[in-house]
């Protein structure tokens, strides 16, 4: 169906992101971007969300966090990873306590990189997660 | 005969006009924020979406209240479309909401529990003034069918100018706008999670909103019926009075509950008692 690209409604969780990228997720709400545009909202509930955006790398603290939103979501979704940290663990990838990108604990559809990556990298990475909705969608 | 035409009118148009004026508030809104906002048919976008997402639900009394929520409401609409006795419609009404409390508390997740706690608060706050407009209407028409005072002829918003204000004022309430949607909002807020409905997800929550648009038509036909006697006037009325819900909404932060239900049954006495009290004398000295 056509109508989980016009209406993707998006929740995101700070996995252990020094805030810059989460800064520019929400800059992407603002009046300069406006993703309402597109029908994207902002939920603050995995089970009404279709894309879950992860920035930060994820440490063993918040793994088990990670893994419950991820089960909680409804099925088709996608999973973004925001930021250099998200997609490889970035410069913490080393810490002892940290286990790496987002992929180390659950499937990532769509990877962004940049420290912070760009509002612009954002809403183009949603649009493409659109895609793979629609994908999965079908196979379901 | 044409009782039946504009129950069934309801039934089919209501879910129509009410996503269309859903749409509509979300792009006013949208432009208050000096935003560009969603295409007009966004609402109907995000229930046919929703109805394409899986269905998660917590226990099997889940669905089965909300569809008798679902029921309720439009039995309520029907009866007031139909022009029947406005005491009923409110008591459905009331009867439909307990059944979405009774859902949210059937999760027993905090998040829905706070929620439905926050409803019954509302339902508290709200139900005091929505009976005593019918009271107001039946003192000025001397009857409490919906179609016997719909065409009553005179303009009973002279009659009644402090019940309107009152119906007005939990009308914020009743359609959860800001300031007092605490219950749930339509906007993201982290602290409530989205309250009553943070449990429902998928049919459930596209469900819910359809309920929604149900209830936004039947309280602006109440506010109509302070206007019934000129259809131009009525629907100017009722676009003015949701054109005013969405600046409130855009113009306060939620409220506590204290305050919520102190100014509410504050106004229900003072607007509301005060005009029946003025209307008891004008009426029988």
């Amino acid at each position: 169906m056509a109508f989980l690209k016009r209406s993707p409604w998006i929740f995101h969780y700070d996995g252990s992101s020094c805030n810059g990228c989460d800064i520019e997720v929400l800059a992407c709400l603002t009046p300069m971007y406006d993703v309402e545009r597109f029908g994207v909202i902002n939920t603050g509930n995995p089970k009404h969300s279709d894309i879950l955006l992860i920035t930060g790398s994820i440490n063993r603290q918040n793994e088990h966090v990670v893994k419950t939103i991820y089960r909680q979501m409804g099925d088709p979704k996608v999973v973004i990873a925001i930021g250099t940290c998200a997609a490889s663990g970035g410069i913490f990838a080393e810490c002892y306590n940290v286990l790496g990108g987002v992929d180390t604990t659950i499937p990532v559809d769509v990877y962004i990189p940049g420290c912070a990556a760009r509002p612009e990298a954002i809403i183009d990475s949603v649009i493409q997660a659109l895609g793979i909705l629609e994908e999965k969608q079908k196979q379901t | 005969m044409s009782a039946i035409y504009t129950t069934i009118c309801y039934v089919l148009l209501a879910p129509l006009v009410g996503g269309l004026i859903t749409g509509l508030d979300r792009i006013v809104t949208a432009r208050m924020q000096s935003r560009y906002g969603p295409p007009v048919l966004q609402p109907f976008y995000d229930v046919f979406k929703l109805f394409g997402k899986a269905n998660l639900t917590v226990n099997r009394f889940h669905s089965y209240y909300l569809v008798c929520f679902l029921v309720f409401i439009v039995m309520s609409g029907s009866l007031f479309f139909a022009g029947e006795d406005l005491l009923i419609v409110i008591f459905a009404l009331i009867v439909a909401d307990s059944f979405l409390v009774l859902a949210a508390y059937s999760t027993n997740s905090p998040y829905s529990c706070v929620g439905a706690q926050r409803e019954l608060l509302q339902m508290l706050s709200a139900e005091p003034m929505m009976l005593l407009s019918a009271v107001g209407l039946y003192m000025v028409t001397g009857s409490f069918n919906v179609s016997e005072i719909a065409s009553y002829g005179k303009p009973l918003i002279l009659y009644l100018p402090g019940v309107f204000v009152g119906l007005v004022y939990i009308l914020t309430i009743k359609l959860r706008k800001s300031p007092f949607d605490l219950s749930t909002s339509h906007h993201a807020h982290q602290e409530l999670v989205k309250g009553i409905t943070t449990e429902f997800a998928g049919p459930s929550l596209a469900l819910i909103e359809i309920e929604h648009w149900y209830e936004m038509i039947l309280l602006l036909g109440m506010v109509y019926l302070f206007f019934a006697f000129n259809p131009v006037v009525g629907v100017v009325a009722i676009l003015f009075v949701y054109f005013i819900e969405v600046v409130v909404d855009n113009t306060n932060a939620r409220v506590k509950w204290e305050l919520m239900l102190k100014s509410a049954w504050l106004i229900t006495i003072i607007l509301g008692v005060g005009n029946l009290f003025v209307l008891y004398f004008v009426l029988h000295l």
